[in-house]
């Protein structure tokens, strides 16, 4: 053990005790309407040692932790999939394969559980969008919740005040969203990339702000309630009809009332949502715009001199991004049916940012992958829920440290000259 | 007398109150290749970067056929027949070559959202006339059989004529290579010269270029222009410059 | 004077007040970006930590028996800044420094992580309900007409106009005439070059990041008082507009940052006399927008030119 090792050692611990002390060691506590200052108790004094040891330890042994954490293998998926050629033959099948059997498996588990799986269908559609911002366009956009919140409010106040179909509102929301993203992005995509995160954060305050306080349109912080569910062909899915003479679902294929219907009928137009956004990235990737996204996101200068005009190019991602946000705004309004700016807080941009990080700029399966764990994980973790948010920022530091490019690297669809 | 292709005069940079490049004029005809050299630092590329619309000249006027292109964006100027390599290889690294070459036809192609999404008729005519020009360049730089590689995986001298082949893609009628001989073996500068000879015989564009390689520049410019600490100091043929009393002050010696 | 006259300089007083304390945590935001050009998230939670600190010396020393204010204030002061510079070093060290070199967006990214952490770090150690502390320092002149309108100029808000003119002065004398200032300013000129001539760059660095949470740490001492409440999330919006003022000003200087944040302090109290409080911060933002828009270089930032 050298000697410098143990004075580093001594040192981070000595850092992680003034950390610790000051902020775990005493609590502030109102003591009848005077602020007094209470020691920690003593359980959580083991804890700060335990943590200072901890600190103290693996400074100390530093160069066996390092190994330790070298020596976890990258996940590598590509040895754990089949080759390329096996895969092109294979694919169709696979997906295949996977709709069906997403198609079925909501009839056999319970309600709560497809109900979990809708709401992960929004973060994978979210995701899928704010991928084509920052993992295809590479721009950084911290307000994304803001395109969400108005595909949101935008089928919330059209159905309150003219009664429109939840069908209709789709496009209309994905559309008012896209006028947004055109309106944001216009003045501020020529910005550097810190400065574009900044102001997009901002663009997301303000828009969670106006909500808050309009209250004349918005309904302020009491938000919109009593959101029409989404009819399959006017069939509606309530108990009872709620317009004169319109007909409800069970009562149309003579069965019983159950709130399964509704539950699955949510879940299976959020699969159908998906896939389209799925299919439509898909398409634009192998485009000459998302071509241009890519190369944009490699070299500005050389598309520049090539005559590329950037701000239409990543204009042409934001917009997109911001309609996919408002489609899936439009849904989550109507699954929910009620709605507040509470949901629209900065939080939600950084998880979904963090969804495209984790799973890997550009990737879509990274993307489904880390929606899948990021709505999932805290719903099994019940007991953890106060730690959530702490994890979840320690998890983007961690991530960034250890494999930025994330889960699943993005594997480009890379087009192919054919020889004659 | 042939009209002018690119015509430019009294061309002036500031930075602040640094004056980099300083009342240049130059004159560029169909068909001609034509050499700015100068020793380092003498706001050659200072000069490109005017042209090409990459900063906006402090003063004087750029006319290409007869338009002046002074002050407008460097995504126009390109699109009005002018682009130009870089002294470090722009690629698009991590997109193979061939993409680099779809990507430079971006504003031949159809870039309607629909279109792409439904694979109309002429969306299709429009992919596969791309390609097959892209092809057409990449055999002209002998580069067809690595149409499939990742661009960073090329060699330096193939990403050179790559990055050449890109800018003629875009079939443009004045081509500036920033420095396109540096790191270049002597094979590969005698192959690029042949390039930029055929480029102008058989494509009929016109070149302009900056160099530092003495044999390139005397052996293939139709006018040679000297430039020192931004400001002209000559011009005229190969022989002229050898000979000019001020040019062999300046620098001359790099053989 | 008019009665309008005076409400418009009871906001002036107000503003240039608020401001004050943004200009403080600009310069922290401001330093970092000249350095190593980038936007530590983290700052905002910085400052929410030295509030917190602040509150809980305050708090121990009332509950010990200590009365002299002068002491007490003295002490919190020393201690929020030694607390919020530890932070600042360690956030520095554990989630930029391992990154530096990475493309821009990744250390952004661990950036608003770490904020998130530190946010929610302090929920779980404090609570996430306000916490409040009796004011500690009460009245203050007043002037005008007591028939009209009533001018007041409390000593709270002269202790923070004088302390933020101390720390700048101190700040400014420190940037131009020390070794240590000097090498702050060769490395926000040209980190590489600075490296190469022999100066230990990450030290720079790194205590680049301690004066602006000691700075930040100050902000947290004198708002927390002012305002006389905390909670672990007022480090959020004090960032974002810390970083408005920052951009204001023109980001990387520092009498950037002070007229920044000034200039932002009073057009939030000038709105916020004629419309609804809560869209001040719309305004802020909108400011932000616009600068960036018209002059991304701020007021008295120099334009940078790009190179090929």
């Amino acid at each position: 053990m050298t000697s410098s090792k143990l004075y580093n050692a001594i040192f981070a611990a000595g850092i992680a005790l003034i950390l610790a002390c000051l902020m775990i060691g005493v609590k502030l506590d109102t003591d009848s309407s005077v602020l007094a200052v209470k020691g920690a108790t003593a359980e959580q004094w083991i804890w700060i040692a335990v943590g200072i040891s901890v600190v103290f330890l693996s400074q100390l042994f530093s160069a066996q932790v390092d190994a330790l954490f070298g020596a976890i293998p990258k996940p590598n998926f590509k040895a754990v999939l089949p080759q390329e050629k096996k895969m092109a033959v294979l694919k169709p099948w696979l997906i295949s394969a996977v709709i069906v059997g997403m198609l079925i498996w909501p009839f056999m588990v319970s309600r709560g559980t497809v109900d979990l799986a809708t709401l992960t269908l929004i973060y994978i559609m979210l995701g899928l969008g704010l991928n084509i911002v920052v993992g295809l366009a590479g721009l950084l956009d911290l307000g994304f919740v803001a395109f969400y919140a108005v595909g949101a409010y935008t089928y919330a106040l059209l159905s309150q005040y003219f009664g429109m179909s939840f069908w209709a509102c789709l496009p209309i929301s994905a559309g008012l969203a896209a006028l947004f993203g055109f309106l944001l992005g216009f003045p501020v995509l020529r910005l550097r990339g810190d400065y574009l995160a900044i102001v997009t954060l901002g663009f997301g305050e303000i828009i969670r702000i106006l909500l808050n306080n309009w209250t004349s349109l918005t309904g302020g912080p009491n938000g919109i309630s009593g959101i029409d569910k989404p009819t399959l062909f006017g069939l509606e899915f309530n108990r009872r009809a709620k317009e004169e003479g319109a007909m409800t679902f069970h009562e149309y294929f003579d069965m019983d009332y159950s709130s399964s219907y509704k539950v699955i009928f949510l879940y299976l137009i959020a699969v159908l949502l998906v896939i389209c956004v799925i299919y439509l990235i898909n398409r634009l990737m192998r485009m000459p715009i998302g071509r241009a996204w890519e190369a944009l996101r490699e070299d500005e200068i050389a598309c520049r001199s090539l005559g590329l005009n950037r701000t239409a190019i990543k204009l042409s991602a934001f917009t997109l991004g911001a309609s996919t946000a408002g489609f899936a705004g439009c849904f989550f309004a109507a699954r929910q049916g009620f709605i507040s700016p509470e949901s629209f807080i900065f939080i939600e941009s950084a998880i979904i940012l963090a969804i495209v990080v984790l799973g890997g700029m550009g990737s879509q399966m990274g993307i489904i992958f880390a929606a899948i764990i990021m709505t999932i994980l805290p719903e099994l973790a019940r007991e953890f829920s106060e730690y959530r948010m702490l994890l979840f920022g320690l998890l983007m530091v961690v991530m960034m440290r250890w494999r930025p490019e994330g889960l699943v690297p993005i594997k480009r669809p890379n087009l192919e000259l054919k020889q004659q | 007398m042939s009209q002018l292709l690119l015509d430019v005069n009294g061309l002036t940079m500031r930075f602040g109150g640094l004056v980099a490049v300083n009342g240049v004029n130059l004159k560029v005809k169909n068909r001609q290749i034509v050499s700015v050299i100068g020793p380092n630092g003498a706001g050659k590329t200072t000069v490109f970067n005017c042209l090409s619309g990459f900063y906006i000249p402090t003063e004087g006027s750029v006319m290409l056929k007869n338009q002046q292109i002074a002050g407008l964006k460097d995504y126009q100027i390109s699109r009005k027949g002018l682009v130009r390599t870089f002294q470090h290889v722009r690629l698009f690294q991590k997109m193979t070559v061939i993409e680099n070459m779809l990507v430079a036809q971006h504003r031949h192609l159809n870039t309607n959202l629909f279109s792409g999404l439904l694979k109309t008729p002429n969306y299709r005519r429009l992919e596969k006339d791309a390609m097959e020009h892209a092809a057409h360049w990449l055999k002209e730089v002998r580069l067809l059989d690595y149409a499939n590689r990742e661009a960073g995986n090329l060699s330096y001298g193939q990403q050179r004529r790559l990055e050449i082949a890109r800018c003629m893609v875009t079939q443009p009628e004045l081509l500036m290579l920033d420095e396109p001989a540096a790191g270049l073996n002597p094979n590969e500068t005698k192959e690029l010269d042949e390039l930029i000879i055929s480029l102008r015989d058989e494509h009929e564009i016109s070149i302009l270029l900056i160099e530092h390689d003495m044999s390139l520049v005397m052996g293939i410019s139709d006018h040679i222009y000297v430039i020192a600490q931004g400001t002209p100091l000559a011009d005229g043929n190969a022989e002229q410059i050898k000979g000019n009393p001020d040019v062999i002050k300046a620098y001359l010696g790099e053989e | 004077m008019s009665e309008f006259s005076l409400y418009l300089l009871q906001q002036l007083i107000n503003g240039l007040t608020i401001g004050s304390t943004y200009a403080l945590i600009a310069i922290g935001y401001t330093m970092v970006y000249g350095i190593i050009g980038m936007i530590n998230f983290a700052h905002g939670e910085i400052y929410m930590i030295g509030s917190y600190v602040t509150f809980i010396v305050i708090a121990g020393l009332l509950g010990m028996g200590i009365v002299s204010l002068p002491i007490i204030l003295v002490i919190a002061l020393v201690v929020a800044m030694f607390i919020a510079s530890t932070y600042g070093w360690t956030v520095e060290r554990v989630a930029y420094r391992p990154l530096r070199g990475s493309n821009r967006l990744i250390p952004l990214i661990s950036a608003i992580g770490m904020s998130i952490f530190l946010q929610n770090f302090v929920v779980l150690a404090q609570g996430s309900r306000d916490v409040a502390l009796p004011p500690q320092i009460i009245g203050g002149w007043n002037f005008g007409d007591p028939s009209t309108f009533e001018v007041s100029l409390s000593y709270m808000q002269v202790l923070i106009f004088a302390v933020t003119f101390i720390s700048m002065t101190l700040l400014t004398l420190f940037i131009s005439r020390s070794r240590m200032g000097r090498a702050c300013r060769a490395c926000s000129e040209d980190l590489g070059m600075t490296n190469l001539l022999g100066i230990d760059t990450n030290k720079i660095i790194a205590l680049t990041f301690i004066v602006g949470a000691a700075l930040a740490a100050i902000a947290g001492l004198l708002l927390g008082l002012y305002y006389g409440v905390v909670n672990p999330f007022v480090g959020f919006i004090a960032g974002l507009k810390a970083f408005t003022a920052a951009v204001l000003g023109g980001i990387g200087s520092i009498p950037g940052a002070v007229l920044g944040g000034l200039i932002l302090g009073v057009t939030e109290a000038m709105t916020s006399a004629f419309f609804p409080s809560e869209y001040k911060d719309v305004v802020s933002f909108g400011l932000l927008v616009m600068i960036l828009l018209f002059r991304p270089s701020g007021l008295l930032g120099k334009p940078e030119v790009e190179k090929v």
